[in-house]
């Protein structure tokens, strides 16, 4: 590199010619190549075109020139300094792409640590379950009935056909508001929701009403005081048993999976009649388990069926109880316990992990069953 | 309801390779549910009948031992002695010539006990003479069993002979079918099942000997409870006769033990006919036998030595001297057959399925027999069954016949109209009209037909046959429900959810999109869960519904709160060692009305049901139940974020009760208040009273440190409870979408410093009201409290938006309208600009 020109003397005007010029450019594009960061680069750029560099100092002194030079040096000189800071432009984006890189390197992190353990809510089984078979009668044009879970003895007996001396209102263990004679229970099952439905709703009736019942059993594996069901009620002019049955392997399917079916075997409830017990084709081994040991099915323990519900024909004294006239209309109505369905759907063991509230248990639900 | 299939088979004809399975399959195919099938004994191998031919009394030894010559059949002896064994014997009952059960060697016994030829008291002993328990037929252990005299040959199976390997089927009988928890019923379901004939033991009756005494008068004061009343008088009966075998072991295949001959003979008869029946020690009464209705004040120590008050709804046997019986339902200690009775009178009546039922609640007395005529009993088997067991009682109790006496009042022949189509209208599914009949006639109906309804007599056992729809029951359970097509029925067009039912899925969805875990609890709870929340004695959630049989004396009352129930479940998963937990309930709880007791009313109106009540009664139905509004409550406590590599754990506090409201308000297009309220079980000093349309609905905050004491619970836990159906009628139907205006938004940070007393909800009204409608929002960001400042004061630090729908806004428009704020809560609140 040169030394500066402080003296002006002409004999350095040497400075200016080609060679040196070229040599300045050639170190220049040198230490341009030599920089291996953004920094060293800055410090290049201040060396070899800050106002110090050789080429600033070699332009200065074209001044000093006679004129008739001037041009050829001014050219010269420019010339040198495009080529270098075309290098310098070059070298920036060569290092910034690479400060940017190696950031990136850098700023890595171990993307593994991240886990949904975040404190997460859920709903609980029965209210998604409530909902989802809701749903599928709400896609049929039923609607959504309720009715209170604290209920006059006559719309949980009386009205259902079942008489105060009645054999069946000691089938099922009825707990009693205030007194024995109060007329106030809590509802052993959703049918006083059918009696409420006849009475406020214009005919027409579908109806799904989902909700929690209650009978004094003692809490264990597989029974609770207070659990829930779903009922569908259909009252409409020439209403048979075909359409009950149409309508539960819908329901069935809907629920369970494409074929599957129900079967019926006659029962006895007094608000039905004919009344039948509702069985599931087992939809996890749709009955290839049934006397097949090599293939035990634990869901319906090989029997091929699931004991699902009740259902039956709306008992004409019930529709007289609610004014409906009989020989205009015919209905069906049918029943499930949804703690009993959840058990088999999703492999529950433990009725007990349904009423604890266990945030380990329903959190595994999400939002939806 | 038990049936041993041996049984079943006196009167119907089942395949004789039929196992248990196949009878219950086809009771199944009429409907009857088999809940199991049972083998009676657990004997294999080589059972056969014996006949002691000698027996030598072994000497000299501890106790009386006999070496017994046995012929057991040419098929079976040994080659030493052909068709005889020597077997060693305990047993004293028995002498030569009896037919005994012997088990020979190679025999498996219960218990897994094999009979090996073994040498004892020095004889070899080649086999076993055996009694009912080594068996398996019952608990006798006194003596070995002992046939009838030629009642089988040496040599034959035992097998059959003692019911061994007999398939006993458990049936499950549904209320309606009182007729079915009888042999005979169940007989005649197979028969049906089967397409066969059955012989009905039900309308055979018995011959007797000529009467030969003096009979007990009978008499039925009450037509109505007691239209059929049957008394047979034994005499010169031997009370030690004993049971026959074959009664003793069908009573212990359905379930009942063995207690005398008189008492066997009539739980035979009715378990075989259905026919329950009572039989009283004749001496021990005077007069004529009433059924009659019980006097007031009236007792009777009844068989299990309970002494019942009677009622006047009660309806009694009794004589001159009072009640002998509970009619139907028990006998009475005092008439009881006894080891000395040789009188005996045999009561076999037909009551009323009511009066029965209502006896047998009453006094929380179920019995074979209440249970039977609670569900219709046949009204022709009274004299039927009464003959049947003087039959017995003659042959087996060496009992005379002393004669008979009746009373019948004629019942209503019923006949039902019948529109033979009518079971193909409401099965979608065509009967043809002779399978309509063939299927009447099949369980018993008389059918005749005629142009239109046919009319058709139910037989007397079916009580339970009254409408067309009975009948048309029976049609479809005897066709299969398999016959019926499917179809699914076209609804009209629903509405689909209401606005409150999608409202309430939105709600439940909100809440656990924000990290709450629902649970759904019992609505039990107890004086002392409410005490421990520290509620005021006259709070009014105290006041509520109690239950007359709660499962347990700690929780006898209905929920007024979801609070209890929440609280129990967060102590629960914490013991299991969960720290975080967030829970909430969206449920009802139940509300006393004014002037409604705890304890219920009497008397509550009963509507008839021959057509719907008129709305008064209806509304007095309504009115006897509590308000049941739906409540949200939660419990939060521990973390809401916790603590990790990514920094600092985030708790629970009594901010995030009230938010969690507030959001949920938010959420549902609701406008909660936020005011400072005092309730148990919060803490004073953190609780929100929250209140819509200046109604109160419900309170969030801090629990106080006593109630959180009094549960064991986190320090800091926090709850919540509201009443959701108020939020949920005021939430906006339609959401409106807002302007979003583009242009841009200047932002303004102030510090107030006002007294601690002054509410932030207050100066932040202010602060809305006075900056204008250029304010966009303004929210509280910073509270700070210190020396700086001031004792007693707090400084309230508020982000404040500004922005113009139709212009960029100059910044001297956002000065005046910050001053604005400034200055009115200046002259609000005392404020002064914090610098
Ligand atoms: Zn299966």
């Amino acid at each position: 590199m040169s030394a500066p020109n402080k003296s002006f003397d002409p004999v350095e005007v040497s400075t200016l010619s080609q060679e040196n010029i070229d040599e300045n450019v050639a170190n220049a594009i040198a230490a341009i190549a030599g920089a291996n960061s953004l920094d060293e680069l800055k410090e290049v750029r201040l060396a070899h075109t800050g106002d110090r560099s050789p080429l600033a100092l070699a332009n200065r002194e074209i001044g000093a020139l006679p004129p008739a030079a001037k041009a050829e040096a001014g050219k010269r000189i420019g010339q040198a300094r495009g080529k270098v800071n075309q290098c310098l432009e070059v070298r920036t984006l060569e290092l910034e792409v690479l400060r940017d890189q190696l950031l990136l390197i850098e700023e890595t992190v171990d993307v593994t640590m991240a886990a949904a353990t975040v404190a997460q809510g859920a709903r609980h089984p029965l209210t998604t379950i409530q909902e989802q078979i809701s749903d599928v009668f709400l896609a049929l044009g039923y609607e959504l009935a309720e009715g209170p879970e604290i209920e006059a003895e006559w719309f949980n007996f009386d009205a259902l056909n079942i008489a105060p001396d009645h054999p069946a209102r000691t089938m099922q263990d009825t707990f009693f508001a205030g007194n024995e004679d109060s007329g106030i229970v809590l509802r052993t099952h959703t049918s006083p929701v059918q009696i409420r439905s006849m009475l406020k709703r214009e005919l027409p009736i579908y109806v799904v009403c989902p909700g929690r019942v209650f009978r004094t059993d003692e809490l264990d594996a597989t029974h609770s005081p207070v659990f829930h069901q779903v009922e569908a009620l259909v009252i409409d002019r020439g209403i048979t048993l075909a359409d009950l049955k149409g309508t539960l392997d819908h329901f069935a399917q809907s629920m369970f999976g494409e074929g599957i079916v129900t079967r019926l075997r006659p029962s006895y409830f007094p608000f039905t009649e004919p009344s039948a017990e509702v069985d599931l084709q087992c939809f996890v081994c749709r009955g290839a388990s049934i006397d097949n040991p090599e293939a035990a099915c634990r869901t319906c323990r090989s029997e091929g069926w699931i004991e699902w519900g009740g259902c039956g024909m709306v008992n004409p004294k019930v529709l007289v109880a609610c004014g409906i006239d009989p020989d205009e209309y015919t209905g069906f109505a049918f029943g499930m316990g949804l703690e009993r369905t959840l058990m088999f759907r999703h492999g529950i063991t433990d009725m007990r992990d349904m009423v604890e509230g266990d945030i380990r248990f329903t959190r595994a639900f999400g939002l939806g069953v | 309801m038990k049936a041993p299939v041996s049984w079943l088979r006196d009167f119907v004809v089942i395949p004789a390779d039929a196992t248990g399975r196949d009878v219950a399959e086809l009771l199944l195919k009429v409907g009857f549910e088999v809940e199991g099938v049972d083998s009676v004994g657990d004997v294999q191998g080589p059972l056969v009948v014996g006949r002691v031919i000698s027996i030598e009394e072994l000497p000299d030894l501890k106790k009386p031992i006999r070496w017994c010559q046995v012929e057991v059949g040419a098929a079976h002896g040994n080659a030493d002695t052909p068709g005889i064994r020597g077997i060693v014997c305990g047993a004293r009952n028995f002498a030569e010539g009896d037919l005994v059960v012997v088990a020979l060697p190679g025999t498996t016994l219960p218990g897994d006990f094999t009979i090996a030829t073994r040498k004892t008291y020095g004889q070899i002993s080649d086999g076993m003479i055996c009694s009912a328990r080594e068996i398996g037929l019952g608990d006798e252990h006194d003596g070995i069993i002992i046939l009838p005299a030629d009642s089988a040959t040496p040599g034959d199976d035992a097998f059959p002979i003692l019911g061994l390997g007999d398939q006993v089927l458990d049936i499950a009988v549904t209320p309606d079918r009182g007729y079915a928890l009888s042999i005979r019923g169940l007989a005649r379901e197979l028969s049906i099942a089967l397409g066969v004939e059955m012989t009905d033991p039900g309308q055979v009756l018995a011959e007797l000997p000529a009467a030969a005494g003096e009979a007990l008068a009978c008499a039925s004061d009450d037509t109505q409870a007691c239209d059929l009343f049957v008394l047979q008088t034994l005499t010169g009966f031997d009370p030690k006769a004993p049971t026959p075998d074959f009664i003793k072991s069908r009573l212990a295949a359905v379930g009942v033990r063995s207690i005398s001959l008189a008492v066997d003979v009539t739980n035979y008869v009715m378990f075989e006919l259905g026919q329950p029946l009572h039989a009283f020690d004749a001496d021990k009464i005077s007069g004529t036998v009433r059924a009659r209705r019980a006097v007031a004040g009236e007792k009777l120590e009844t068989l299990d030595h309970v002494t019942r008050e009677l009622v006047p709804d009660d309806l009694v046997i009794a004589d001159d001297s009072g009640a002998l019986s509970l009619a139907g339902t028990m006998g009475g200690l005092a008439s009881e057959i006894t080891d000395a009775t040789t009188r005996i009178a045999i009561e076999s009546a037909h009551f009323d399925p009511v009066v029965v039922a209502r006896m047998s609640r009453r006094h929380k007395l179920s019995s074979e027999s209440s249970r039977r005529f609670e569900r219709g009993v046949d009204r022709m088997l009274a004299p039927i069954a009464a003959a049947r067991v003087a039959e017995l009682l003659i042959s087996f109790g060496g009992a005379e016949f002393a004669g008979s006496a009746g009373v019948e009042t004629a019942p209503a022949k019923s006949v039902i109209e019948f529109d033979p189509a009518l079971p193909s209208r409401i099965a979608g599914h065509t009967y043809s009209q002779d399978l309509v009949k063939e299927i009447l006639i099949a369980v018993g109906c008389t059918v005749t037909e005629s142009a239109g309804a046919w009319a058709v007599t139910p037989p007397s056992w079916r009580p339970d046959l009254i409408v067309p729809i009975d009948l048309v029951e029976e049609i479809v359970r005897i066709d299969g429900f398999d016959n019926v097509p499917t179809r699914l029925p076209v609804a009209p067009k629903g509405r689909g959810l209401t606005q409150k039912q999608r409202l309430q899925r939105r709600a439940g969805l909100h809440l656990a999109g924000r990290g709450l875990v629902e649970v759904r609890n019992y609505p039990f709870v107890g004086v002392s869960e409410l005490d421990a929340l520290e509620l005021a004695q006259d709070d009014v959630r105290r006041n509520a519904l109690r239950l007359a049989n709660s499962l347990s004396d700690e929780q006898p009352l209905m929920r007024t709160t979801l609070l209890p129930g929440l609280l129990t479940a967060v102590t629960r998963n914490i013991s299991r060692g969960s720290t975080d937990v967030a829970l909430y309930e969206i449920a009802s709880v139940s509300l006393l009305r004014v002037g409604q007791s705890a304890n219920g009313g009497t008397n509550p109106p009963r509507p008839e049901v021959n057509g719907r009540p008129n709305d008064s009664l209806l509304s007095e139905l309504e009115a006897l139940l509590p308000d049941q509004p739906l409540h949200f409550a939660a419990v939060l406590t521990g973390a809401t974020s916790p603590a990790g590599w990514w920094g600092s754990a985030a708790n629970y506090s009594w901010r995030d009760a009230i938010t969690a409201v507030l959001n949920l308000g938010l959420e549902l297009g609701v406008v909660i208040d936020v005011e400072a309220g005092v309730l148990a079980p919060w803490h004073p000093g953190r609780c929100a009273s929250l209140s819509v349309n200046g109604v109160v609905i419900g309170h969030a905050g801090e629990l106080s440190p006593r109630v959180l004491e009094n549960l064991g619970l986190p320090k800091r836990a926090v709850a919540l409870e509201i009443h959701l159906d108020v939020v949920l009628a005021n939430a906006q139907s339609v959401a409106s979408a807002p302007t979003v205006n583009t242009f841009p938004v200047a932002k303004e940070d102030i510090a107030l410093i006002v007294a601690d007393a002054v509410a932030a909800k207050d100066v932040l009204a202010t602060i809305k009201d006075a900056a204008g409608e250029l304010l966009e929002d303004v929210r509280l960001f910073d509270v700070y409290q210190g020396a700086q400042i001031g004792e007693g004061n707090k400084s309230l630090a508020f982000a404040m938006r500004f922005r113009a729908s139709d212009r960029t806004l100059s910044s001297q428009e956002v000065a005046e309208a910050r001053e604005g704020a400034i200055a009115a809560a200046q002259k609000l609140h005392g404020a002064t600009l914090r610098g």
